[in-house]
């Protein structure tokens, strides 16, 4: 635990939020002091805990689960039932109590609930709320049930990646739910502010779908100028060459690009090929491009007799832009991420000691933490309903006899 | 939402989204460049839409005055460098701090300030390599790939707007500024969803699957993830589970309906189907007569009934498709913004909707935005 304030200590958070796009909002304001409570039920507990691997000894368990954990640490972890009037009179609570409440249920879920920001708002006028779902609140397709997986394709990125000429290529997991849950972080940062300033709060309505053409806003205004459509390329850029992944020994690869022709002299040094910039066909970005084949035929010939971060540290020390093509093991021991602690190691009950993601940045004075490993099902209950709500020994009991936890 | 923030953004491309996304709420952001820097493509046209040019050249002493001066105002300064150069002098906190306490300077840098690589050089193509996402991406035998419009950027600006505002936070507490340093190899990795978890918790490391989906069934099968269709491609999966079952029936029930064969589709009773048991040999069969039927129908059609049945899948969009999708135009995506020349551009709009609106992109003066080309100041 941090013992000095963080950046969001004080503000709590309710999360009715499963799956990834939900749950990483709230991890990101965890890993910054927030206090978040995650809200799940025993009938019907967040689906990364049963639903996809990996699993602690590969044997699939509620608490077992490595893909629920790595999007709910630092927070607590509690159930409602909502379809009891009781879980849903202790939500209502809950959501008077809290600053933000996050949801990502399918569009008019959380109001049949009587959860609804209108409801809500009504209890608790500076309330922020924000809704996430893969087409927005309102539009002709709404409604629409969908996996981030395949949004990823209606968004263009999928098209966008592959071979020239190629099949489309699928990105790992729901890529563009964490387009989405890092931009609904920014709206309900941004809410918190105004709130300070007007004491008004807030309904944010993110569609995935539209929070991912942001990452493809460029290609989007350039097909509305000129009617260009944005092909897949492989790995070509129009502004570098060469530019692309190179096969180094032990079935390593390096990425490596040139964006003048200063750097491709100093990459035809570097691998041993000082004539490269005395020929005149390699002396434009043109000519780079032309002869493409011959370069990255000389390129790869030298990489492959080279371990790739031994070939990217003599690139970068030449002022070449190179890296290795991290695998995701690889990610551990990148002596970068290793350096800036990327990586927390806390002790979860069931999974015992694993790694969760740090922050992307870090804030000087108040830095950000890992500060708990992810909760088991309805771990914090205690603690919240009596602690932060205020519930009595005898309420308490009633409302677990009442099935208000179940 | 950010009424009165000032942000100035001395941010090159890979911060760029940064000062948008701050800017589309409302944030009031002065987009630092340099006197020769080139302002006309779509990528900086896209991305620096709502922000207020100033050309200053901040290697002279003059340039430099003026962004201090400016300094002393702003709350929120963005600026991306290499580490160890006279440059990241410019940007360092410590400096800035002296002229105002209470600014927030977000450095946007490829690996972070500190650490053994701070000073390393890398475009998107490095950072996607750096961050894992290639080697999750392209065919299994094949290169790594990136995505072919450059991600990592957005990764890295759209996580400064994040610490931007948490510094925000901290701040009406304890009313000073401090340095948001952000890597954007480390924002990369957010791309990856919980692929680090196999080699911590399972150790397996997660590879590149191309255009299948591989793992989901015990007997090795892999299934088709996209499907040509008539003018492009589907994403469509034989998915198990209540919401597959449904995406099966259905789809078998469409086909019915055209008149499609139906092959091996017409024995099989997707209520019992478990996609995790079945053969290779199991799958090419269901999947034969599917991919006859995509071949015969347009992604619009496929995105329209999918819609209407209550099927997972999506067609494999392009540019051209998505800026016609009737959804985006129902919620008011699009924003025209008046540029130079009578010219119109027509912009992706702000990326929430907050209360039932759409803010507008606006300039400062909430006039109608125009494009920052056409108020250069020289």
């Amino acid at each position: 635990m941090s013992v000095s304030p963080q950046a969001l200590s004080g503000i709590g958070v309710v999360e009715f939020g499963s799956y990834a796009a939900g749950p990483h909002i709230g991890k990101m304001l965890a890993n910054f002091g927030a206090t978040v409570i995650h809200v799940e039920s025993f009938a019907r507990p967040d689906g990364f805990r049963m639903q996809y691997p990996p699993y602690k000894d590969r044997k699939p368990g509620i608490n077992g689960g490595g893909c629920f954990a790595y999007f709910n640490d630092s927070k607590l972890g509690i159930t409602l039932d909502l379809k009891n009037r009781e879980g849903r009179a202790l939500a209502r609570r809950l959501c008077r109590w809290g600053d933000i409440v996050l949801e990502n249920m399918r569009p008019g879920v959380i109001d049949r609930l009587g959860l609804g920001f209108d409801t809500l708002k009504a209890d608790h006028p500076a309330l922020i709320m924000l809704s996430t779902c893969n087409m927005g609140q309102t539009g002709p397709r709404a409604d629409t049930p969908g996996f981030g997986s395949q949004l990823t394709a209606l968004a263009g990125i999928c098209g966008l990646t592959g071979e020239r000429g190629g099949l489309p290529t699928v990105l790992y997991g729901p890529y563009i739910d964490f387009i989405a849950s890092t931009l609904g972080a920014v709206a309900v940062l941004a809410a918190l502010e105004q709130r300070r300033r007007t004491g008004a709060g807030a309904h944010i309505d993110i569609s995935q779908y539209e929070a991912g053409l942001l990452f493809l806003a460029g290609p989007l205004l350039e097909y509305h100028l000129t009617g260009r459509i944005a092909e897949r390329v492989g790995n070509d850029d129009p502004d570098a060459s060469p530019h692309g992944a190179y096969r180094c020994e032990s079935d390593g690869w390096i990425a490596l690009s040139c964006w003048s022709d200063e750097e491709f002299t100093a990459l035809a040094a570097t691998i041993g090929r000082p004539e490269w910039s005395r020929d005149a066909r390699f002396s434009t970005l043109a000519g780079r491009k032309s002869a493409a084949a011959a370069i990255d035929a000389g390129i790869g010939a030298w990489t492959r007799e080279r371990a790739a971060a031994a070939a990217a540290a003599l690139l970068q020390g030449a002022g070449v832009h190179a890296h290795p093509v991290d695998t995701i093991a690889d990610l551990f021991t990148d002596p970068q991420l290793v350096a800036r602690r990327h990586w927390r190691r806390r002790r979860h009950p069931v999974i015992g000691d694993h790694a969760y993601c740090g922050p992307a940045f870090e804030l000087s004075e108040t830095p950000g933490d890992v500060t708990s490993a992810a909760p088991l099902l309805g771990a914090d209950n205690n603690k919240v309903f009596r602690e932060i709500l205020g519930l009595s020994d005898a309420d308490y009991a009633a409302m677990r006899e009442a099935g208000a936890f179940a | 939402m950010l009424k009165g923030i000032l942000v100035l953004d001395c941010t090159g491309r890979l911060g760029w989204l940064a000062g948008r996304l701050l800017a589309d709420l409302g944030a009031d952001v002065t987009k630092i460049e340099n006197p020769d820097a080139e302002v006309h493509t779509s990528d900086w046209r896209a991305l620096n839409v709502n922000k207020q040019l100033t050309r200053l050249d901040l290697g002279s002493s003059a340039g430099q005055r003026e962004l201090d001066r400016l300094a002393a105002s702003a709350d929120i300064l963005l600026a991306t460098f290499t580490p160890g150069t006279r440059e990241a002098a410019r940007f360092q906190h410590d400096r800035l701090s002296a002229i105002n306490p209470r600014l927030i300077v977000v450095a946007i840098t490829p690996f972070g300030l500190t650490g053994p690589k701070a000073d390393w050089i890398a475009s998107d193509l490095e950072l996607m390599a750096a961050g894992g996402a290639m080697s999750l991406a392209g065919e299994p035998d094949g290169t790594p790939l990136r995505v072919s419009a450059p991600q990592s950027y957005s990764w890295a600006g759209a996580q400064a707007a994040v610490g931007a505002l948490t510094a925000l936070a901290a701040r009406s507490r304890t009313g000073r500024g401090q340095c948001v340093d952000v890597s954007a190899q480390a924002a990369t990795l957010i791309a990856l969803s919980h692929a680090p978890t196999f080699v911590d918790v399972d150790g397996t490391t997660p590879t590149r699957a191309g255009a299948f989906m591989t793992g989901r069934s015990v007997k090795g099968a892999r299934f088709r993830v996209f499907w040509a269709c008539r003018d492009g491609f589907v994403n469509f999966i034989l998915y198990g589970g209540v919401a597959g079952r449904r995406t099966n029936t259905q789809l078998a029930a469409w086909m019915r309906e055209c008149g499609a064969p139906l092959g091996a589709l017409a024995q099989v009773d997707f209520a019992k189907w478990d996609p995790t048991l079945a053969t290779q040999g199991e799958v090419d069969a269901l999947e034969a007569p599917i991919a006859a039927f995509f071949s015969s129908i347009t992604k619009r059609q496929f995105l329209e009934e999918a819609h209407r049945r209550e099927m997972l899948g999506y067609p494999v969009s392009t540019v051209a498709d998505i800026a016609t999708d009737p959804q985006l135009a129902a919620r008011g995506f699009w924003r025209d913004a008046a540029a130079a020349e009578g010219e119109v551009e027509r912009h992706c709009g702000c990326f929430a909707i907050i209360d039932g609106e759409r803010l507008p992109l606006v300039s400062r003066n909430d006039a109608q935005v125009e494009a920052p080309r056409a108020a250069e100041l020289t």
